[in-house]
C-alpha cells in the first residue's frame, strides 16, 4: 500500500470550544452576595428595669404567623407601611423638632428621638416577609435622613454614606463623618424588636 | 520583469490563528484557579431574601457566616424542616455558642468587637429558629449581626 500522509485534523474550531468552556466558566461562577441589612442585638441586661414610654411614642408592627400586618391596631398592605412610619417619626407632636415637616398631630409621636418603632413577629412568620418589613422600616428612616442631608449639605444621606465607605473618595472624611453623625442623631434609628 | 511583478504583488499572508486556543485555554485556566468558590459546601436551600436598603458587608474575614434553611435534595433524610448549617455540617441551636468562641479564637484579639455575624437565611424559613439564633447570639454577645439579602425590590414577585 502507498504511504499517504495523515490528513491534518482542522483545529480552527479549537478556539470556539475553549471560549465556549470559558463562558460556561464565566456564567456559572455564582459570586457570593455580601449584601445585606445591618442590625445590632440588644445585650442581655440582669436588671430589669422598666422604662415608661408613653404609648403614643410607639409604633407598633405585629407580624402575624399567616404574614399579615397589624400596624397600629390597624391592617396594612406592605407597601403602605413607609409612608405611615415616615409620617410617625416625622410627627413632631410636641413642636421641639424644628426640621420636621410632619402634621404635629398631639396623639402622633413627640419628636424623632422619642419615636420608636417596635416589631413583633410570631414564630410562624416567614422570614422573606419579616426581611421585606424590616427593609421597609430601614427604607423609612433613610427617606427621612435622606431629606434632612439633602436640606443640609445638598446631597442624599446615602451618597453621603457612599462617600464616607468608599476608599477613593477625596474630601474631608472627618467632616463628613461629623455630618453624618449629626443626621444620624436627628434622626436616630430607633427598632424594636419584641421577643 | 513580469514575473518579478508578479511576486511582489502577491496577498498578505493571513496571520496564522493556530495560537488563539492556546491564548483562550490560559484564560480559561486563569478563570477556573481564581474563582473562588465557596467556603461551605451548602447542604441546605439557600435562596436568600430581596431588600433594597441594603449595606455592603466589607472585611471579609471578619464576617461569621451562618446557614439556615431545608435540607436541599440531596439531604432529604434530615427531614424537611429549616436547619441551621455551621461550617460543613448541620447543627442544632446549641452548636451556635461553640461555633462564636471557636471563629473567635481564630481571630486577632483586637478584631473580636468587629465580628459581624452574617445570617444567611433561606426566604422560606420561619422566624422562630431566627429568633432562635438571635437568642443564642445574644447570649453569646455577637450582636452585630446581618440578614444577608440579595439586592432587588421587595415588592416584585420573585
Amino acid at each position: 500500500m502507498a504511504k499517504r500522509a495523515a490528513p491534518e485534523v482542522n483545529a480552527g474550531s479549537m478556539a470556539d470550544i475553549a471560549f465556549l468552556l470559558l463562558i460556561f466558566f464565566l456564567v456559572t461562577t455564582t459570586i457570593e452576595t455580601d449584601t445585606g441589612i445591618n442590625r445590632k442585638l440588644p445585650p442581655i441586661e440582669d436588671s430589669q428595669e422598666d422604662v415608661i414610654i408613653k404609648q403614643k411614642n410607639i409604633f407598633t408592627v405585629l407580624l402575624n404567623g399567616k404574614d399579615q400586618l397589624l400596624v397600629e391596631d390597624e391592617l396594612m398592605e406592605l407597601k403602605n407601611i413607609r409612608k405611615a412610619a415616615v409620617e410617625f417619626l416625622d410627627n413632631g407632636g410636641d413642636g421641639t423638632c424644628n426640621y420636621c415637616r410632619g402634621r404635629k398631630d398631639p396623639t402622633s409621636s413627640d419628636n424623632p428621638d422619642k419615636a420608636i418603632i417596635s416589631l413583633k413577629n410570631e414564630r410562624e412568620t416567614s422570614y422573606k416577609m419579616y426581611i421585606s418589613v424590616q427593609n421597609e422600616l430601614v427604607a423609612a428612616y433613610n427617606e427621612l435622613r435622606n431629606r434632612r442631608a439633602q436640606a443640609l449639605y445638598g446631597q442624599s444621606f446615602i451618597e453621603m454614606q457612599a462617600n464616607y465607605d468608599n476608599v477613593n473618595w477625596v474630601g474631608n472624611k472627618d467632616k463628613l463623618k461629623e455630618q453624618l453623625d449629626e443626621i444620624k442623631l436627628e434622626y436616630p434609628q430607633k427598632l424594636s424588636e419584641v421577643q | 520583469m513580469a514575473k518579478f511583478n508578479k511576486k511582489k504583488g502577491g496577498e498578505l499572508p493571513a496571520i496564522s490563528t493556530a495560537s488563539l486556543p492556546d491564548i483562550v485555554f490560559m484564560l480559561l485556566f486563569f478563570f477556573m484557579v481564581a474563582t473562588v468558590m465557596r467556603e461551605n459546601t451548602l447542604m441546605i436551600k439557600n435562596s436568600l431574601p430581596y431588600a433594597d436598603q441594603v449595606e455592603k458587608l466589607d472585611k471579609k474575614d471578619l464576617v461569621m457566616y451562618i446557614y439556615a434553611g431545608k435540607p436541599s435534595d440531596a439531604y432529604k433524610q434530615y427531614g424537611t424542616e429549616a436547619k441551621i448549617q455551621l461550617n460543613d455540617k448541620f447543627a442544632d441551636i446549641g452548636d451556635i455558642a461553640a461555633f462564636i468562641a471557636q471563629e473567635r479564637a481564630s481571630k486577632r484579639e483586637e478584631l473580636i468587637p468587629f465580628l459581624t455575624t452574617a445570617l444567611k437565611v433561606d426566604q422560606e424559613a420561619n422566624m422562630g429558629l431566627i429568633g432562635d439564633i438571635k437568642q443564642e447570639l445574644r447570649k453569646v454577645n455577637a450582636l452585630k449581626i446581618n440578614y444577608t439579602t440579595r439586592k432587588g425590590n421587595v415588592f416584585d414577585k420573585h
